[in-house]
């Protein structure tokens, strides 16, 4: 919260420059049913250390969060200034039509526009935490012990996480057609080991994204590269870890954001193509890479551009606070965690003080013809000529 | 009007389709990567400021073909900024690239993590009128050294300089990855119907928000650099000659009041009125003399449009007759001369709608804290300016009064200041730009973090047991001992 100090150009002597950060006002939090708390409290926490007033609706397809966080908000913070509403698609309505300072959205890229042309209506800023086909580029390991880890943290990226239900979830891999037998192997060891029973594993949320992926595996010639699991509980809305070897990538499942425990492995003939096929789709929210080539990872920083990159892991550049969170392009724009939350909900405003003291008359019309060069000699930060000029020694 | 825009056929034919074309061109060029090295930025950069020196004239006479800007402004405000603008971003632009290492903690430990800034890819900026040189150039500067590949629509306001960018600028930048597209509503339109990367508009609100409904379809940034109600408080502890010459030269040496961060109204006591009335007749004596009009320092309204505008304030009765100062025009050459109004109404249009001309209402307060209140009653404007000695009231109005930039004791110098960010808050803008900020604004800071294969945690994996949670609570709270245990693989398998 502390002003910092700017330096000032000689020329604009005697002054003081600093940048004070203020909050925007009163902003409104849209937050998504997957991570319902977590989505909820951490733009809260940025908009509150920046010194908001907060309006938070959760999402309504977690009612048992929404409720939760209306019934405790109210307990541990101010409530004059701290609002929970829940509710759905006509209550998020009503709160567009307000105006706010600031609009963040975590969702689908469908309700961001929504939510953007609402706020385009009173010129309200917006961040919007989208997702995407985030992909993880699988490269030969060499050592087992390295391909197990790499394999479990793809694992701990689909299915442990929310059963893929998670916008930086893994969505697919890719990896060289030499080396797929080896990486579907792992996945098959260690599904098993994690998930002795299904007990371990989230469910799909509701109905609606239940049968959305059902229809994603449904069509005959995605169905037909099902290599794993692919068996669905409409009852208890779960869905078996899924994978799927190279399905058709004109088909849904390579089309749209999966969210959900279905995992396609596309193959290339060379690990490098990766970089290609990744930048002929919509810019991801993260992209994973497991490789030890340096050179492949300077071309995959260089030439692939995603919210975030991360190298032999997945998942865990969320919980680095000094990185900001967000994403780009299709994924959406608006960074926050950490201080990025902060400089998100604040307006930094710089503030320029001057004395009276030192007043240049040439500043000032009439503009005589001697006044314009004297300016030149100041912009052009020459102090001989302006000098000469002072003491009348030269005119043009 | 002079550089025969309809005989240019300005923006003729330029429909959705072509606008589409030129989008697909300029990404192909940006996927090339041209754009991505040092060099081919700073030679862009080199480029136009090897334009402003060599045609310095040609800007100088289109500026003053649109607005007859006194060569004075044209100098100051748009052509040594701009070149300024160049000049930083070639200095600083090698370490404004390179990535940026940031610390980690316990909970991923070992990793290693930075913020790389890279080109958004296509952006459209969208210019204004009132300095149509400065404001096209200027973000462009910022585009392209962030690496982007830029369309670039100059205001059809201004049609000299429209003139002067599309038939000049491509002989100094690379055209592949640089295109101007002159016109007005209809190419602005197809423009807008595309999908860009990020567009940059400075303007009005009205159009600003066009604008930010039509990336909304496609969920692209934007920045938008609008304008407001500039106040200026002035309290008795100043030395009234020095502010008064510098509120004159803020509020009609900046574009005859045409200007976003120009002085709107003023706001003094009652009791401090008339010694500042009197100052500010004096000086505006000085600057232009007994016959303004005559004057070749001020520049002149931009069109009868916005001439018939600025006359339509004073058609109220009620505010024209509290015009203490000036008030003369000439609509033939669309001039009018800098104007005082002391104590207009405050539901007058005068005082709701941003000016932007040779008008400056003063209002009065029988307290200073009431002229504060009477600032924050209205929406957050682009700038704010306050003169006083007195170091509480300094501290008081920055704590209390939001506006996109602030300046104490003097009037819009802070945007020539590379170190400050320029943009507005609220209804002002979104957004903020010059010197990193502009780099900053046209890039995007991707968070990069390496691990190895070393240090895993068993705990993060299901079958979930309470002693895994226990060793993850421990490294998500950084303990030492959870790490170690995590280390050593507990727990074992």
């Amino acid at each position: 919260m502390t002003p910092c100090r700017v330096p000032i150009p000689l020329l604009a002597f005697p002054s003081r420059g600093e940048l004070v950060p203020e909050p925007l006002g009163v902003v409104l939090i849209f937050a998504s049913w997957n991570f319902p708390i977590g989505v909820s409290l951490e733009p809260l926490i940025g908009a509150i250390a920046a010194g908001n007033a907060i309006v938070l609706k959760p999402s309504e397809l977690a009612p048992a969060s929404s409720n939760f966080l209306a019934n405790s908000v109210s307990k541990y913070l101010d409530s004059m200034l701290v609002k929970v509403v829940p509710g759905g698609p006509d209550v998020g309505q009503m709160l567009l039509d307000q105006k706010w300072d600031k609009i963040f959205f975590t969702g689908s890229s469908r309700v961001a526009r929504t939510v953007m042309a609402a706020a385009a209506k009173h010129l309200t800023p917006v961040a919007v935490e989208l997702g995407g086909k985030s992909p993880a580029i699988f490269d030969s390991l060499g050592s087992p012990r390295d391909r197990k880890v790499a394999v479990e943290r793809i694992v701990g990226a689909k299915w442990v996480s929310c059963a893929g239900q998670a916008c930086i979830g893994v969505d697919y891999v890719l990896v060289e057609e030499q080396f797929a037998p080896v990486l579907i192997d792992q996945l098959k060891a260690t599904l098993e080991k994690f998930y002795p029973g299904l007990d371990c594993l989230s469910r799909i949320i509701n109905e609606q994204h239940f049968q959305r992926l059902t229809n994603l595996i449904k069509d005959p010639s995605v169905a037909a590269t099902i290599i794993h699991g692919g068996s669905l509980d409409s009852e208890t809305l779960f869905i078996e870890p899924t994978i799927l070897l190279d399905p058709p990538l004109d088909a849904d499942i390579m089309n749209e954001e999966i969210f959900g425990p279905l995992l396609p492995i596309i193959t290339l003939k060379k690990i490098e193509d990766s970089i290609e096929f990744i930048r002929a789709r919509p810019k991801p929210l993260v992209i994973y890479a497991f490789t030890k080539d340096e050179k492949l990872k300077s071309r995959i920083t260089a030439e692939t551009s995603s919210g975030s990159l991360t190298f032999n892991d997945t998942m865990v550049q969320f919980a680095c606070d000094e990185l900001p969170f967000g994403g780009v392009g299709g994924s959406g724009f608006g960074q926050y965690h950490g201080k990025f939350s902060f400089d998100l909900f604040s307006h930094t405003k710089p503030v320029l003080r001057r004395s009276f003291l030192l007043d240049f008359t040439f500043r000032y019309p009439p503009w005589d013809a001697w006044k314009l060069p004297f300016m030149r000699s100041v912009y052009h930060f020459d102090y001989l000529a302006l000098l000469l000029r002072v003491l009348g020694l030269k005119r043009r | 009007m002079g550089s025969g825009a309809e005989e240019r056929g300005i923006g003729a034919g330029f429909d959705s389709a072509m606008a589409a074309a030129l989008v697909v061109g300029l990404r192909q060029s940006f996927a090339s990567g041209r754009t991505r090295s040092h060099e081919w930025r700073a030679a862009q950069l080199k480029g136009i400021a090897r334009m402003i020196d060599e045609k310095e004239s040609a800007i100088m006479a289109a500026l003053h073909e649109d607005l007859a800007k006194p060569q004075m402004e044209s100098y100051l405000h748009e052509i040594s900024l701009a070149k300024a603008a160049c000049t930083f971003a070639l200095k600083e632009m090698k370490r404004w690239m390179t990535p940026e290492k940031v610390p980690t903690s316990l909970t991923t430990f070992p990793s290693s993590a930075k913020i790389i800034s890279e080109p958004l890819g296509v952006v459209l900026v969208i210019s204004a009128w009132n300095y149509p040189f400065l404001l096209a150039i200027d973000p462009v500067i910022g585009a392209l050294v962030a690496g982007n590949a830029v369309v670039l629509k100059p205001s059809e306001v201004a049609p000299a300089t429209s003139y002067f960018f599309a038939k000049v600028l491509p002989e100094y930048i690379d055209n592949s990855c640089v295109k101007i597209v002159e016109g007005s509503i209809p190419e602005t339109t197809a423009l807008l119907e595309q999908k860009w990367d990020k567009i940059f508009y400075t303007g009005n609100g009205k159009v600003g928000s066009i604008v930010m409904a039509a990336a909304a379809k496609h969920l692209t940034p934007v920045a938008l650099e609008l304008g407001g109600k500039c106040p200026v408080l002035v309290d008795s502890s100043v030395d009234v000659k020095v502010a008064a010459k510098r509120i004159a030269v803020g509020k009609w040496g900046c574009n005859n009041g045409q200007a976003c961060i120009a002085p709107d109204y003023i706001l003094t006591t009652k009791s401090f009125a008339p010694t500042l009335v009197d100052a500010m007749k004096r000086t505006l004596e000085k600057f232009y003399g007994k016959d303004p009009l005559e004057s070749a320092d001020l520049s002149r309204i931009v069109n009868s449009n916005h001439f018939k505008r600025l006359t339509s304030l004073l058609d109220d009765e009620n505010v024209s007759s509290t015009i203490v100062y000036g008030g003369q025009r000439d609509e033939q050459h669309l001039k009018i001369a800098p104007t005082l109004l002391l104590d207009v109404p405050h539901d007058s249009s005068i005082m709701k709608e941003e000016i932007f001309g040779p008008f400056l209402p003063i209002v009065t307060f029988d307290e200073v804290e009431d002229c504060i209140d009477f600032i924050n009653s209205k929406s957050k404007p682009l700038a704010a300016y306050l003169f006083t000695k007195d170091r509480k009231l300094e501290d008081q109005f920055v704590k209390t009064v939001s506006a996109g930039g602030m300046l104490i004791n003097d009037v819009a110098l802070h945007l020539a200041n590379p170190h400050l960010p320029f943009g507005g808050v609220g209804d002002s803008g979104i957004g903020a730009y010059h010197g990193k900020f502009s780099f900053d604004v046209f890039s995007h800071k991707k968070a990069v973090l390496s691990r190895g294969f070393g240090g895993e945690a068993p705990a993060r994996y299901p079958p979930y047991t309470p002693q895994k949670q226990r060793i993850l609570r421990g490294l998500i709270n950084g303990s030492i001992i959870a790490l170690l245990l995590a280390i050593l693989g507990f727990p074992r398998d």
